[in-house]
């Protein structure tokens, strides 16, 4: 111990060479956080072991059950949360999960051009490109553009809806079963199902295709 | 007023200095309501340390592109549909 | 700055998938932990997120937005010090 650590009233939390500004900001921040009483620390490790358990496999359960049950696809399209719970899902906290079916003749894609809202209790946390100010941009301008960016083509005479999720409302989109899955069980039909696919930028891979990052 | 789904509403064009969720390029613009949401807190009064009440409610609007983005085709029946609280329509006719 | 529907722009969309870093998930957690200790909700997020200078909103990464909006909320509530954090990462 040396004099001058005994001359501060707050511990001295330098940045280290090798921190990030924003790490080292971040750091400090939950420590003065807990220091007042504000947060406790198990609050964060609850909330980040919360955040990592997340993925898109909750959503492609949604999904695969809607495709094998007509009569559960009517109800995740009439209330997405009652459909979730009763699969044992978590479909999140607090705002409203609506789920939106693409059909042969309407195909859905999902912006939030305010910010990055996202059901992240069914998808995971959401792709840095969502959140990006161009997807931002161009999704609700441009979506068809956006669309040929991410490989997809779509015939003229298909209403491609965006939707731009500006309030408490986060949507789903339940893709199109692709062709020549008709023998499959649920859970393959689910690893088809993928986190694009359900932002709708992107169709299920289809069967017997390598299984892609997305 | 309450809106039913399949009028057609106009998003008022006033300015708001503070937060808000009405995305400028809707402002000023007529669409068809397509969903009726229900009630949410006020997130305009809620940014400010308010409760958010009364409730209002939301409404899914959806707009033809072209009418958002002059000079774009029309050749599609594309829809931009977007969520708007009730405050801020008003009836098309 | 925020209000971004339509906004002409070249940019290419990167598509490429970035994990989180650790402080990024530390930030999201600690704006949830606030929330649910009732100290901040998500309207006050995104209002003190718009209340960046246009610049810095431009130039910033997705988290440190956040941790912009965290510092400027819970400073103007008196539960943050003006410069709080400053003072303790000086060196």
């Amino acid at each position: 111990m040396t004099e001058h650590d005994h001359e501060h009233d707050h511990p001295h939390t330098p940045i280290a060479d090798d921190e990030q500004p924003a790490a080292a900001r971040a750091r400090v921040l939950e420590e003065v956080l807990v220091e007042k009483g504000a947060i406790r620390r198990a609050d964060t490790r609850q909330e980040i072991d919360w955040l990592v358990s997340r993925s898109p496999a909750d959503g492609a359960r949604l999904v695969a059950r809607a495709w094998v049950d007509p009569q559960f696809k009517e109800r995740l399209l009439s209330d997405a949360r009652e459909a979730a719970l009763e699969l044992g899902l978590d479909p999140g906290p607090s705002p409203v999960v609506v789920a939106v079916e693409n059909t042969p003749p309407v195909h859905h894609m999902v912006v939030c051009t305010l910010c990055s809202c996202y059901p992240r209790a069914l998808l995971g946390p959401p792709p840095h490109w969502y959140k990006s100010l161009p997807y931002r941009s161009r999704a609700v301008s441009d979506p068809r553009g956006v669309l040929a960016e991410f490989g997809v083509g779509l015939e003229d005479d298909v209403e491609l809806r965006v939707l731009d999720s500006t309030a408490n409302i986060r949507y789903l989109v339940i893709p199109r079963r692709p062709s020549g899955t008709e023998g499959l069980g649920e859970n393959e039909l689910a690893a088809l199902v993928t986190r694009d696919s359900m932002i709708g930028v992107a169709q299920p891979s289809a069967p017997g295709e390598p299984p892609r990052q997305s | 007023m309450t809106f039913q789904a399949g009028q057609r509403v106009r998003v008022a064009a006033r300015a708001h200095e503070g937060h808000h969720r009405t995305p400028a390029y809707v402002k000023g613009k007529s669409g068809r309501v397509e969903r009726i949401h229900g009630a949410f807190t006020n997130p305009e009064t809620r940014a400010y340390g308010g409760d958010g009440l009364p409730e209002q409610r939301l409404y899914l609007v959806g707009f033809d592109p072209s009418d958002l983005w002059p000079g774009s085709g029309g050749q599609t029946r594309d829809r931009v549909q977007v969520d708007i609280y009730e405050h801020w329509l008003e009836d098309a006719g | 700055m925020h209000d971004r529907g339509g906004w002409p722009t070249d940019a290419p969309i990167d598509r490429s998938e970035h994990d989180l870093a650790d402080w990024e998930l530390l930030t999201d957690a600690l704006v949830h932990a606030l929330a649910r200790n009732g100290l901040m909700n998500v309207d006050e997020l995104r209002r003190g997120i718009e209340s960046m200078p246009p610049d810095e909103y431009e130039r910033a990464s997705y988290y440190e937005r956040w941790l912009y909006s965290v510092e400027t909320i819970l400073t103007e509530k008196g539960v943050l010090a003006p410069g709080e954090l400053d003072a303790r990462l000086a060196k």
